[in-house]
């Protein structure tokens, strides 16, 4: 009988998860098997492994990596100034704001910033370095794409150094090491788990930016996302789209299972 | 400064902010090799003198000086000192081995030095053979050792304890007691332990620093603290006891409960109030017509060795006796004690003023 109950509560989740996750997972391998003119095949997989696709596979992990590197370098030392502040709580709220906005309005936000006529060109024009094109460059699309991310960053590494016991950094002073010593070998390791997690919330989804890399790169940066944004809408080649969708997801599980299996310290 | 001198405390004051002060002019010595204990209850600034002689926190005003040189603002990575934390705070992400090589590792010693050492001091805290363990997997005690391994495998000049057995039940600290100060015997170093058990600290100090509210109460061996404490505090803290308030009459006669009795204290002004302690153990039961008090059976409460009878005499003050005789509850009773179980205390004297006082009595000693 109670479970019998249980299982009731269980149903309006295991409709989500048929409707939202697998019937789409579903048809994305099914689209994925048709060719442009409608026939089943292999097609689209043969073709993905030509240099253009592969060139664009790299590309998308190339820049996500760049991204996820930059957001870890940028969002550390953030991370852990913020547990020996005294407003804590304030500072992360702060730093989580801007993600509650639409990321569409930040990027239209940052074409005003970096644009021709923008703050920063006259900036640039008034300390005498002159005016130059900084949208639609690869620096303004890790730019933004770092802007982007960092909260997801910073919130796991914050929380992982928030549960690091004070007592062990004292240990290892007390032990003869130099603070960058006990950060190496006692800090930074204890704090992996973090590092895991805010890796996996910023590499994933920069696998599949297409909305940064349209606006802000001017579709000068082609990634996987792109690719799958402009099969569906402009060539209209949804078996093309879906089997780089399938080729996404197979690396985002791959990422998640990487960075999972070797975390297991805490 | 004298060779034998290894610590130095000169006027050491430590606040936080505008906050009450944790310790308040702080002085003391410590010799090489002794055994030393810091007593008191929490917050009373105990925790806060180990951490300023391992460096984790800097004095607010005065001076802490490691063999004559000062080291306010030595960092703790360059002080000849190690300390076992209160939790251990073993490194939960190596395994036992590691965790004791840490020290040598970051010295850059060579692997089969570092080998032969961790074994060594492995060996020295019983737990040969278990180099490979995790530390989650390891119990308590366990710990514990690896906690001082880890601690003494970097030949330390002091090794602080922060109250390294309050985690452990009752068998397996007395156990680690015995072991900790066998310890400190074959290390010859010094020791600075932090607890605020007492029976702990009489059982394994050379001298007790008694604590209390950021200053230093009383100082001395486990016997000068429990036999002629030197304020209601210290009696107090130190084993149980009974404190009544009386008069001392003259030297060696001291008043109290309406009866005139000898004492072998001395040094008091005429007719100066007073307080008394008396021992619980000290207290003899006899008959009640026999006794110097005679004192109502109020409760007996059975505690394995002895039996702890609560009694009361006609002036309402409460005595408490130790004895291994059973008595009936709600009988009257006699008491009875030797002149040198009465310990008398001056009101708000200080230890150095107690200190010239008892160097007067020329050496009498209360017996224990």
């Amino acid at each position: 009988m109670q479970v019998k109950t249980r299982n009731i509560y269980l149903i309006p989740y295991m409709l989500w998860i048929v409707l939202f996750v697998i019937a789409p997972i579903a048809l994305i391998v099914y689209y994925s098997l048709f060719n442009i003119t409608g026939t089943l095949s292999l097609e689209n997989y043969t073709r993905f492994f030509t240099p253009v696709y592969l060139g664009m596979a790299l590309r998308s992990f190339w820049y996500a990596g760049i991204i996820t590197g930059i957001s870890l370098v940028a969002a550390y030392p953030a991370a852990y100034l913020l547990t020996k502040t005294e407003h804590k709580q304030l500072w992360l709220l702060l730093i989580i704001l801007p993600s509650w906005i639409n990321l569409l309005l930040k990027i239209y936000a940052f074409i005003g910033i970096l644009g021709y006529y923008g703050p920063v060109n006259s900036f640039l024009d008034f300390i005498q370095i002159g005016t130059r094109q900084i949208l639609f460059t690869d620096f303004s699309f890790v730019f933004v794409a770092v802007y982007i991310f960092i909260p997801y960053m910073i919130l796991p590494i914050f929380n992982a150094l928030e549960e690091l016991n004070p007592s062990l950094v004292a240990a290892a002073r007390d032990l003869g090491a130099s603070s960058w010593k006990a950060f190496l070998r006692v800090i930074f390791p204890l704090t992996l788990s973090g590092v895991k997690a805010g890796c996996r919330a910023v590499f994933i989804p920069s696998l599949s930016l297409f909305m940064i890399t349209r606006l802000i790169s001017g579709n000068r940066v082609i990634t996987l996302g792109t690719a799958v944004e402009q099969h569906f809408l402009v060539t209209q080649d949804w078996g093309m789209g879906s089997t780089i969708a399938v080729f996404l997801i197979i690396a985002m599980v791959l990422t998640m299972l990487l960075t999972e299996t070797v975390g297991k310290v805490n | 400064m004298p060779e034998h001198i290894i610590i130095r405390f000169e006027n050491i004051t430590k606040q936080y902010d505008n906050d009450p002060p944790v310790l308040t002019d702080i002085n003391f010595e410590l010799e090489r090799g002794k055994f030393y204990t810091l007593l008191g209850p929490s917050g009373c600034g105990k925790t806060t003198i180990i951490r300023l002689i391992a460096g984790f926190i800097q004095p607010t005003t005065g001076g802490i000086y490691f063999e004559g040189k000062k080291i306010n603002h030595i960092s703790p990575d360059k002080r000849r000192v190690n300390t076992i934390f209160q939790d251990y705070a073993l490194f939960p992400h190596l395994n036992v081995f590691e965790n004791v090589a840490f020290g040598l590792r970051i010295k850059k010693m060579k692997p089969e030095l570092i080998k032969e050492k961790v074994e060594e001091a492995l060996r020295f805290v019983n737990l040969k053979g278990l180099e490979n363990r995790e530390i989650a997997g390891m119990s308590g005690g366990q710990q514990q050792r690896v906690a001082v391994a880890r601690a003494i495998v970097n030949e330390p000049e002091v090794l602080l304890l922060d109250e390294p057995l309050s985690a452990l039940d009752l068998k397996l600290r007395s156990e680690m007691q015995y072991e900790l100060k066998e310890l400190q015997r074959n290390l010859g170093i010094t020791f600075v332990f932090v607890t605020h058990d007492q029976e702990e600290a009489l059982a394994l100090s050379d001298e007790i620093f008694v604590l209390n509210n950021g200053a230093i109460q009383q100082r001395g061996t486990p016997t000068d603290i429990y036999d002629e404490p030197v304020n209601k505090f210290v009696a107090d803290f130190i084993g149980e006891s009974n404190i009544i308030p009386g008069v001392m009459i003259d030297d060696y006669l001291v008043e109290f409960v309406g009866n005139r009795f000898e004492c072998v204290d001395k040094g008091f002004y005429p007719d100066e109030p007073a307080e008394i302690v008396i021992r619980p153990e000290d207290l003899e039961i006899t008959e009640e017509d026999q006794g110097k008090l005679q004192v109502y059976v109020d409760s007996q409460l059975f505690r394995g060795v002895h039996y702890e009878i609560c009694c009361y005499d006609k002036d309402g003050n409460e005595w408490l006796v130790h004895s291994t005789k059973k008595v009936a509850v709600g009988s009257k009773i006699g008491l009875d004690f030797a002149p040198e179980d009465i310990h008398v205390m001056r009101l708000g004297e200080t230890e150095d003023e107690f200190d010239k006082r008892l160097e007067s009595y020329g050496g009498v000693r209360h017996a224990g």
